[in-house]
């Protein structure tokens, strides 16, 4: 009875703790959306949080998008033999890519590059006491280090992600075009018919949903930051590991409600 | 004014602050001592309202600091952190101007350039260090830089975080030189903490002695190296024998 007792109360404590945290990062990520829409604006820093998020992350995006996109045909290509169906090459690349695998792989592309920078960053700042200097200061530290970094990644990553889309079906494309036979005319042709509005515009507001929960996690658990070298790395690996995560989930709920009828 | 009324902040079971009272009068300078770990930051941060008293009342000018409006408040101080706390992404006179370039004391970018400048000028830096950033500068002229940003918007109040930690003798010297003439010519009340005995005979008009989360002794600075308190008597001479215990 005793162990019983112990168990439950285990499976208690873990419970209400994932609760709390739950609601800690809910309240941080609609308090986040407040500091975004109550002035004041930062504009240079919004500015700096766009070119650190979009277009630094442009190299990484576009390399991961094309191998992505030309394995992708490879697969098909092999996998629709079994049943004579390796014509679809390009009408599969072309949805694999927009719907599912360009917005989750350049969501976590981000999380990797993006939200473990922003964890990081903050995490210092608040171990250093810039934190505490900004509020001396008069600037909230929301407004002035989440709101920027947490709006970027909401506006920028859906560009992102319709950049990825489009490199990844060019890697489809190179590779049915100079390995797999297809001609060109035709390939681009099936995959430009095959696509629907429904499908570009799920893949952008994945990757607004996926910008957002990267930036908030980095955001969150670099402010939540222990002390030293230690608390910063904490910081830094569980912003990713719970982004990634987030991402997945949230992408799984995303896909339900588009595609799931 | 600056009143503290049996202000308590515990840790966990850790009594950090045990019914500290404190009165810092306008235009005084009142320098905090204790060994490392007696709450003297956590002290300087309630008043700041970087955290909040478990109990007790803290007022300015005998307006209570939780309820004031805080833009307003905090535009009172300033402050100078133990590791000067500069902000690594922008240059240095940014820093410095960083009140001046936002908020309700926002100016246009030269003139906020040029004041920056003249507070550089102010801590014994040149103009040429406004370009670069903090990580190119020594401990010392980060110390500086930081001293120059809290003097930056001509606060009524600086508060001084461990001003000399880290520096050599002589930097101690003329960083206390710097703080005692800063806060004479502002005419700004002070309050600093240290356990640099250097610095309190530099610094201060009056000495508060923390230990055990209380106030143990407070007077004038000239008070001190006879104030018949065990705890300060120790402190000063920094003897292992006394009240003081030696491991904490």
């Amino acid at each position: 009875m005793n162990a019983l007792t112990k168990l439950l109360a285990t499976i208690g404590r873990v419970t209400l703790g994932f609760l709390a945290l739950v609601g800690r990062v809910a309240i941080f990520a609609g308090q986040s959306i407040g500091h975004i829409v109550r002035p004041p604006f930062y504009p240079r820093e919004l500015l700096t949080a766009i070119l650190n998020i979009g277009y630094f992350s442009l190299p990484v995006v576009g390399l991961t998008a094309i191998f992505t996109g030309a394995a992708l045909a490879l697969q098909i290509y092999s996998g629709g033999q079994r049943f004579s169906a390796e014509a679809v090459v390009p009408q599969i690349v072309a949805i694999g890519m927009v719907r599912e695998l360009g917005p989750v792989l350049v969501g976590l592309m981000i999380a990797a590059r993006v939200t473990s920078s922003i964890a990081a960053e903050i995490a210092t700042m608040k171990v250093t006491e810039q934190i505490d200097a900004l509020v001396t200061l008069s600037t909230h530290p929301m407004k002035y280090l989440t709101a920027p970094r947490v709006l970027a990644a909401t506006l920028v990553v859906p560009l992102l992600v319709g950049i990825g889309d489009v490199i990844g079906i060019m890697g489809g494309f190179i590779v049915g075009t100079q390995q797999l036979g297809f001609a060109t005319g035709p390939y681009l042709n099936n995959t430009w018919n095959f696509l629907e509005t429904p499908d570009i515009v799920s893949s952008l507001i994945k990757g607004a949903a996926f910008g957002f929960i990267a930036a908030v996690m980095g955001c969150y658990h670099g402010m939540r930051s222990g002390r030293g070298a230690q608390g910063v790395g904490r910081a830094t690996k569980t912003s990713v590991e719970a982004a990634a995560v987030l991402i997945l989930a949230a992408n799984f709920l995303l896909t339900s409600f588009f595609f799931a009828t | 004014m600056i009143e503290l009324t049996n202000v308590h902040k515990a840790f966990g079971p850790k009594r950090v602050l045990d019914g500290v009272n404190l009165t810092i009068n306008r235009g005084e300078s009142m320098v905090i001592i204790g060994g490392s770990g007696t709450g003297k930051s956590v002290l300087l941060k309630c008043v700041l309202g970087l955290m909040v008293q478990d109990s007790g009342t803290i007022t300015l000018d005998g307006e209570d600091t939780s309820k004031v409006e805080r833009d307003a408040f905090l535009a009172r101080f300033g402050m100078l952190f133990q590791g000067g706390a500069l902000f690594d992404s922008l240059p240095v006179w940014q820093n410095v101007a960083f009140r001046l370039l936002r908020g309700s004391l926002a100016k246009p970018k030269e003139e906020a350039r040029e004041i920056a400048i003249e507070k550089l000028r102010r801590v014994g830096l040149t103009p040429d260090v406004a370009d670069l950033f903090p990580a190119e500068l020594s401990g010392g002229m980060q110390k500086r830089v930081g001293l120059a940003r809290a003097i930056a918007a001509e606060p009524e109040i600086i508060f001084f975080d461990e001003p000399t930690t880290g520096l050599d003798p002589i930097m101690s010297g003329v960083i206390n030189d710097l703080i005692r003439e800063i806060v004479v010519e502002m005419g700004a009340t002070a309050m600093t903490i240290t356990h640099d005995m250097s610095s309190v005979r530099v610094i201060s008009d009056k000495v508060a002695m923390l230990h055990g989360g209380k106030i143990q002794w407070t007077g004038p600075v000239g008070d001190m190296d006879n104030s018949g308190d065990p705890y300060v008597t120790q402190f000063i001479s920094g003897s292992a024998e006394g009240p003081i215990e030696a491991v904490r």
